[in-house]
């Protein structure tokens, strides 16, 4: 791998899926290339395939036809565990719903990526503390995800995501359950990795005050992207 | 290894998330144990108390194919060369310790359920006693040769009305006095009523006969000496056995009777307790199908969600069983019951709750937790990742 070689490379992507008898294209023949360091937005109605182009992105889903490469090598074709292995070196998750562990702390929360290290206990608790200090919710390290406000949960899941240090962050609808105070909150802490830390950040929203903080915008409409250079 | 551990703990926590369907899983394994150790700790206590009483150093000797004591006719003649009979043990007196016994039956009313049942009535000989180990008179004294006078079993005591010592009873025609209260240390023999082998003789009209001969060995090898001589002696028509063999024989019948009834309902209900397992494990994992998914698309693999599936299934089952062990241990455990034995004669025994049945209950456990885990712990493990977006 290049500098120049890109983060991802996505080449003649399609994605179908049967509804009884019938086949439904999401997006067919999908071309796209996302560099280090980007934060894209992924716009578009409900059912353009926002969501499905995140999770191939994240090989949480595999495409019907197509090539997704990371860093030039193809994940599209790689087994389960692979992907796994993959996903946990190289990916941070964040979802609408935050998906933290009810029972755990915090803290046990963001460590979880880390037991999948060899990290030892001392190490992974320093790189939970960094991870939390990051996302300004240090203090709360010791709380279970009930006692947590909304804004609060997903600074924990974006600590979870960055925790392990991985090279892009996917995020689906990260402030679609927020309030609009809190949700720029979170999308200013976004910005931060972003631009301070170097996260590639791929976010899959329908606010468009939130795409504003990203570099780019991509509209996917009727299996086609158009983009819009933001900042 | 680490993924195993942290997935499991995180079901295993989770469990109080689901309490109520978690319990009712664990009450209904509780209730196939109980059911089962109940079964088996009255097994365990009536083989207990029959093979308890046996020794092998005292041989039983019978009418050749008689089986039982009930079946069994022995005459006098049969007495007089028994009374010869090599390897059979000689008291002070040089006498041979011996007791020709004759038992009939006769009823009894149960303290517990005001009904009629039957009770052996023994009539013995003067070594009686000496033949059972552990014998002592807790109360009261033995009957006088030749008088209308009986000693009671404490086990007898316990369980029916109007044995209390000095209290006189009539049994069949025959107007009697408690003299006495033995125990030999909780035996089938405790489940007796003892009175002098002439007296029974005689108000029952049985002549000169007896059933058995009882008789202390100079050892248990002696048993073999014993046995040919009664096999060479062409007037004598014995079986010849030792008291441990005797009563193991008579408790078998019973105590298998128990056991066919005890596996199978408590296998039924195993199946019923199964289903419940299943389902709640299905709902544990329906619940945690997004946190499993997250944990997957973070790179977690499918074994440790299977593996945590599986103990918290497993630690249901365990806490039923265990659950299960203690409530039959302390509602069963030490109480005393009667049932019909050998000879249609009421023994009374007590619940006997063993370390060995025990396992066997939480064995069922989990082999009930197990079953019940397996296919939902698979389906956790092939969660979709697509999941994770489910709300």
């Amino acid at each position: 791998m290049t500098d120049a070689t890109p983060l991802y490379e996505l080449k003649g992507l399609s994605k179908r899926y049967m509804r009884g008898r019938e086949a439904t294209t999401i997006f067919d023949q999908l071309d796209m290339t996302i560099s280090h360091g980007d934060f894209i937005a992924v716009m578009g109605p409900s059912g353009s395939g926002k969501t499905t182009l995140l999770n191939l992105l994240g090989g949480i889903d595999a495409p019907s036809s197509g090539e997704v490469r990371f860093e030039g090598a193809r994940i599209d074709n790689l087994g389960q565990g692979q992907l796994a292995k993959w996903r946990a070196a190289n990916v941070g998750f964040i979802f609408q719903f935050y998906n933290l562990m009810p029972t755990l702390t915090a803290a046990q929360n963001v460590e979880m990526p880390l037991l999948l290290t060899k990290l030892s206990a001392g190490e992974r608790k320093k790189r939970v503390k960094t991870a939390l200090d990051i996302v300004g919710i240090s203090d709360r390290a010791g709380h279970r995800p009930r006692q947590l406000s909304g804004g609060q949960q997903q600074r924990v899941a974006i600590a979870r995501a960055i925790v392990a240090d991985p090279k892009v962050l996917l995020a689906d609808e990260p402030t679609g359950d927020l309030d609009r105070a809190t949700a720029d909150e979170i999308l200013q802490t976004l910005q931060l990795l972003n631009k301070d830390m170097g996260k590639t950040i791929i976010m899959v929203t329908h606010d468009p005050a939130a795409a504003k903080y990203a570099r780019r915008e991509l509209h996917l409409d009727k299996g086609r992207f158009v983009e819009k250079e933001l900042a | 290894m680490k993924q195993i551990v942290s997935v499991t703990l995180l079901n295993l926590r989770s469990i109080p998330q689901r309490w109520g369907m978690s319990l009712a899983t664990v009450l209904s394994i509780a209730l196939v144990v109980g059911v089962l150790l109940g079964f088996m700790a009255m097994a365990n206590g009536f083989r207990a108390t029959m093979q308890g009483a046996g020794g092998d150093d005292v041989a039983i000797m019978l009418r050749g194919g008689s089986m039982a004591e009930m079946n069994s006719v022995l005459t006098r003649d049969d007495l007089r060369l028994i009374e010869v009979a090599p390897g059979i043990a000689q008291d002070a007196d040089g006498q041979p310790v011996l007791s020709a016994e004759l038992y009939v039956v006769v009823n009894g009313v149960k303290r517990s359920t005001q009904t009629e049942a039957n009770i052996a009535l023994r009539g013995v000989g003067e070594h009686a006693p000496a033949l059972r180990p552990g014998f002592t008179m807790t109360a009261g004294r033995m009957f006088e040769p030749g008088a209308g006078e009986l000693v009671v079993g404490e086990g007898v005591l316990r369980e029916f009305a109007g044995f209390d010592l000095g209290q006189s009873i009539r049994l069949g025609q025959n107007e009697w006095r408690v003299v006495g209260v033995f125990s030999t240390g909780g035996t089938v023999f405790e489940s007796e009523i003892w009175a002098d082998i002439g007296v029974i003789q005689n108000l029952y009209d049985r002549g000169s006969s007896m059933q058995i001969v009882r008789a202390r060995l100079t050892a248990p090898e002696a048993l073999e000496e014993l046995s040919a001589y009664a096999e060479e002696e062409p007037r004598l028509n014995l079986e010849v056995l030792s008291e441990r063999q005797y009563l193991s024989r008579s408790a078998g019948g019973t105590t298998n009777l128990i056991m066919f009834l005890g596996w199978p309902l408590a296998i039924a209900m195993a199946v019923g307790a199964l289903a419940g397992a299943w389902n709640a494990m299905y709902a544990s994992v329906d619940a945690r199908t997004r946190e499993i998914a997250t944990l997957r698309a973070i790179g977690f693999g499918g074994f440790p969600a299977f593996i945590g599936a599986m103990a918290e299934s497993m630690l249901l089952a365990l806490a039923g069983g265990v659950i299960g062990a203690v409530l039959t241990y302390l509602a069963f455990d030490g109480i005393t019951a009667s049932t019909l034995g050998g000879g249609f004669t009421q023994v009374v025994f007590d619940f006997a709750v063993t370390g060995d049945s025990v396992v066997q209950g939480v064995i069922l456990a989990l082999i009930v937790g197990f079953l019940g885990g397996f296919i939902p712990a698979l389906r956790a493990a092939r969660v979709p990742l697509l999941a994770v977006h489910s709300d």
